[in-house]
């Protein structure tokens, strides 16, 4: 752990805000009186302009996002000639203020409307080099933020680098962590730091010590057995507690499990509790719109939890994808309509100012329709941010439709910069450790 | 310090720490060896099973695993679903169409719409018959290696119905898996080629002479028979012109000769005028193509191993790459699975400490496991399947062609509770969701599990101890002593009598532990 002076504001973040970060640290049956001791909270840091208790919501665009039909260059001639069927027209698309010959989908008003309020800003044609167009492959890429797309997540890092000062997981030697050293079972604990709505936690958010809490729906988040008999639950709970004490080969299927059995207790109760109230606002009736309004109603029952993540599936659109109607226009139209109410939602509970909200997707897809009236994975593509506190508008420049590489687009922003961007202004995290290199960070936030 | 659950189980020599792919003898083959096997060539074993494959010995067991076709089973009808529910439409439907559309007959072309949507409805719900009536096969089967098999290959060629929505063809599909269980690899890597539901879900059927899909050729090369580092870019542009017009009208393969290039190739260093067959024997030829598949088959049966990419075939674990190699080798004589499988299965590595009770069960395994080892009812086939999708394995609707990551994928905060309540339902019918009033009344009975333990010692079914300790070592393979005493006490808090209700206690407590995961 960083011992300098601002060491001090480091411990704050510890043992106050994420106190589920801490607790990972602790040993796992102190987990509830730790929750218990800090009610109070401190702040994350005393940076003037900040608010506290700064929350990072991360959406998923699974499939790889056509990004050429999302922000569309109707300023570019070659657009429409190698898109005959499936270009927006200028007419349709929806212009952004303050940049030329782009425009958003027809179907994404909200986003639209956000973007007039200067609550969504656009980073233009983010990827990497050397991209790779298998959609597990460039996804591993995005999750671990290393084109070798090995190692721990890169949010996991994060979680694992501000709670126990350690690096970069399966790479590196395993250190003996806190819990171990004070003889308790669980290095995992019942931290809710990172929480996934889905059925798969993402890699992004594994880390060494830290693996998300990760649930498709709250009514599931329980132990049944509870309910047939009163007399099962106590010894459910002292084999549980016994068997994540029991020291064992801790890199085991049979440890792991265990640690996860644990959480999965200590954190039920507290999740359902808080889905269970439900919104001032409407709501679409797509997946993602159910997937963030359960986030936002567990942000407002004060869940301490740092990163959330939720995912829209059905972007690999290689065939019939439609043009400003269509298959991925309803996509962008979910994603569009559930974003905005959100927001909506965190307004009208007064966290708005808490929560920075980023969209990616693993790559881009081809510049030229296929012969199936639908379009091939491909590289470089837009990223949204969301919130009020984002320096507005739109971030680089759209990438060229001619100049391209092998038929694909050129990335402009390495999707690295918009994570140390993040990380470094919103999360105050030492970016450089949490993604092993030195990555220009992009200006998200506001001056303040 | 070593734990209960990491210590070898009583009466197992220190040397199995470092066993080999020499047979296994004999008098090493007991109890947990026979349960491992029956859990991992098929989906666990009641009581009585484990006892008779024990007292067959290695050689008997793993032969009558490894012969399905010489067990009496139901044979599956080609007629058992409607093919016809998403064939294309008719060369006089088609007609009426287009007459339709250039008259602006808004009505006529709503009309074929909404036939259209119908029959879309319709398929949807024959794609949930065939998950149900896959799922019963595999519950009630006496050929477990058949199904787990089919499962496997399932994973392995993966193949979505979201995608392909055509449930005929996902059905043939896995006939097809079912047909080869067994049998030789290259026929089944042939025979996928050809295959309706895999050119459509990797969009073959669209692939022709001047506009190759490379869909196909890519995915055989990185994730059905070489892996990732075998091949390059070039050779995935050949192979996809040389599967061009490999393509299926309604329910068969068709080989459309007009839309296939016929041009010299060249791939993985071979040139001729190669055809989509000729591509398959030339991948099959790869050194790198045996080793694949029989590191494929190590990870599903024995151990997980990291992919390709991120541990190569030299970096394994001594023992698993010595494995690997032997049952390689086998493959790449004949391609023959069953022997394959039969060196894994009767070596002695196959029952080291390292690999039994290792495995994290796959939702399949998991429910099929339980209602088959505890011979409990397999009740509502739909909540299973609803249950297997929230534990991630929606059979016929795999994430991704590259199947399901298994190992601890599958496990998080969620899933795990999905796994314990999936066990209450079938146990007591109990639903996850929902009030009581819709619980499933019928009754399990657990008293027949305790019948081999009465039949050694009619006093033991009788004391608490014994019955928890043979309940723990049937459900987990282990004594699991952390466990013991709370349980003892449970019963002693309802009166110590061991009543049917207070056995189902115990197993809804047994199968909620962590180690209930692992087989």
């Amino acid at each position: 752990m960083n011992r300098e002076p601002a060491a001090f504001t480091r411990r704050e973040f510890v043992s106050g805000l994420t106190l589920a970060s801490a607790a990972l640290c602790a040993p796992a049956f102190l987990q509830r009186s730790a929750l218990a001791m800090h009610e109070s909270m401190h702040g994350l840091s005393s940076a003037p302009g900040i608010p506290e208790d700064r929350i990072l919501v991360v959406v998923q665009l699974s499939g790889g996002n056509d990004g050429l039909n999302t922000v569309v260059p109707f300023g570019s001639p070659q657009y429409f000639k190698v898109r005959q069927n499936i270009a927006v027209q200028q007419r349709e698309a929806l212009a952004l203020s303050g940049s030329d010959g782009i425009g958003l989908h027809p179907q994404m008003t909200g986003i639209r409307e956000m973007y007039d309020n200067g609550m969504a800003s656009v980073v233009q044609g983010v990827g990497y080099p050397n991209p790779n167009r298998s959609h597990f492959k460039s996804m591993d890429i995005w999750h671990t933020a290393d084109t070798s797309a090995t190692g721990d997540g890169w949010l996991g890092r994060y979680f694992d680098s501000e709670c126990c000062g350690q690096g970069k997981g399966e790479s590196g030697k395993a250190e003996q962590n806190a819990a171990q050293d004070s003889g308790q079972g669980s290095g995992q604990g019942g931290g809710m730091a990172a929480i996934a709505i889905g059925r798969t936690s993402p890699l992004a958010m594994q880390g060494r010590m830290v693996k998300p809490i990760s649930f498709e729906n709250e009514q599931l988040f329980r132990w049944s057995g509870k309910e047939i008999h009163n007399a099962l639950s106590d010894p459910y709970e002292r084999i549980n507690r016994a068997g994540a004490a029991e020291t064992v080969d801790t890199d085991s299927n049979a440890a792991y499990l265990m640690r996860t059995a644990l959480d999965a207790q200590l954190s039920s109760d507290m999740i359902r509790k808080a889905v269970a109230v439900r919104p001032s606002v409407t709501y679409p009736g797509n997946d993602l719109g159910r997937q963030l309004m359960m986030v936002a109603a567990m942000i407002k029952a004060g869940l301490k939890t740092r990163v959330y993540y939720v995912t829209q599936g059905g972007f690999d659109t290689h065939a019939g994808q439609g043009g400003a109607q269509g298959r991925h226009g309803q996509l962008l139209g979910q994603f569009s309509s559930a974003v905005k109410a959100f927001y909506d939602d965190l307004k009208s509970q007064n966290n708005d100012g808490r929560v920075l909200t980023m969209s990616f997707s693993e790559f881009g897809r081809r510049v030229g329709q296929n012969a199936s009236q639908g379009t091939d994975h491909g590289t470089a593509g837009p990223m949204f941010l969301f919130g009020p506190m984002l320096r507005p508008g739109v971030h680089g420049e759209h990438p060229s439709l001619t100049d391209l590489d092998d038929g694909d687009l050129k990335f402009r922003v390495d999707f690295r910069e918009v994570y140390a961007g993040i990380l470094e202004q919103w999360l105050k995290a030492d970016a450089k450790k949490i993604l092993e290199g030195s990555y220009r960070a992009l200006d998200v936030l506001k001056k303040a | 310090m070593p734990s209960a659950i990491s210590q070898p189980p009583a009466g197992q020599s220190a040397k199995s720490r470092t066993a080999n792919m020499s047979p296994i003898k004999p008098q090493d083959f007991g109890y947990e060896q026979a349960r491992h096997l029956l859990w991992r060539a098929g989906f666990g074993g009641t009581p009585q099973q484990i006892q008779t494959l024990a007292s067959w010995g290695p050689t008997k067991a793993v032969d009558y695993l490894l012969s399905p076709e010489q067990v009496e089973f139901d044979k599956v009808k080609a007629d058992l679903f409607d093919r016809d529910i998403m064939a294309p439409p008719t060369a006089e439907q088609r007609q009426m169409y287009r007459e339709a559309q250039k008259a602006g007959d808004e009505d006529a072309l709503a009309k074929v719409r909404l036939m259209r949507q119908e029959r879309e409805r319709l398929d949807r719900r024959q794609i949930a018959e065939v998950q149900k009536w896959w799922l019963k096969r595999m519950v009630e089967s006496p050929r477990p290696l058949e199904e787990k098999m089919t499962l496997f290959w399932h994973g392995h060629f993966a193949t979505s119905y979201r995608t392909i929505e055509n449930s005929y063809h996902m059905f043939l599909q896995n006939e097809l898996f079912r047909k080869h269980a067994v049998g030789k690899f290259d026929d089944l890597l042939h025979g996928i080629i050809r295959d309706p539901a895999m050119l459509a879900y990797l969009d073959n059927n669209d692939s022709r002479k001047g506009k190759p899909n490379e869909n196909l050729a890519r995915e055989i090369m990185e994730l059905f028979a070489l892996g990732i580092g075998a091949y390059g870019e070039k050779d995935i542009k050949e192979g996809a012109r040389a599967l061009t017009g490999y393509t299926f009208q309604d329910d068969a393969f068709q080989f459309q000769k007009n839309n296939h290039d016929d041009g010299p190739k060249t791939i993985l260093g071979k040139s001729g005028k190669w055809d989509g067959d000729d591509f398959v024997k030339i991948i099959l030829a790869q050194p790198a193509c045996a080793m694949f598949i029989a590191r494929k088959m190590y990870g599903f049966f024995a151990e997980e191993l990291p992919p390709t990419e991120r541990m190569s075939d030299r970096e394994l674990p001594p023992a698993a790459g010595q494995a690997v190699r032997t049952m390689a080798g086998t493959l790449s004589k004949g391609w023959d699975l069953r022997e394959t499988l039969r060196q894994l299965f009767l070596s002695e590595h196959f029952y080291s400490t390292r690999l039994m009770g290792q495995q994290i069960k796959s939702p399949t395994v998991l429910i099929v496991g339980a209602v088959r080892s505890l011979n409990a009812p397999a009740r509502d086939l739909s909540i299973l399947n609803d249950a297997m999708d929230l534990m991630g394995q929606n059979i016929l609707f795999p994430p991704s062609v590259k199947g399901w990551e298994g190992g601890r994928s599958w496990i998080n905060t969620s899933t795990m509770f999905v796994r314990q309540n999936i066990l209450t339902y079938l146990l007591t019918g109990k639903k996850p969701v929902g009030y009581d009033a819709t619980a499933d009344m019928m009754k399990y009975d657990p008293m027949p599990l305790l019948d081999e333990l009465k039949k050694a010692d009619a006093a033991a079914a009788q004391d608490p101890g014994r019955v928890i300790d043979y309940l723990l070592k049937l459900c987990l393979g282990h004594n699991a002593s952390y466990a013991r005493q709370p349980l003892i006490e449970f019963v002693n808090s309802r009166g110590g009598s061991l009543t049917p209700d207070l056995v189902t206690g115990l197993l809804l407590l047994i199968t909620a532990m962590p180690d209930y995961q692992l087989c």
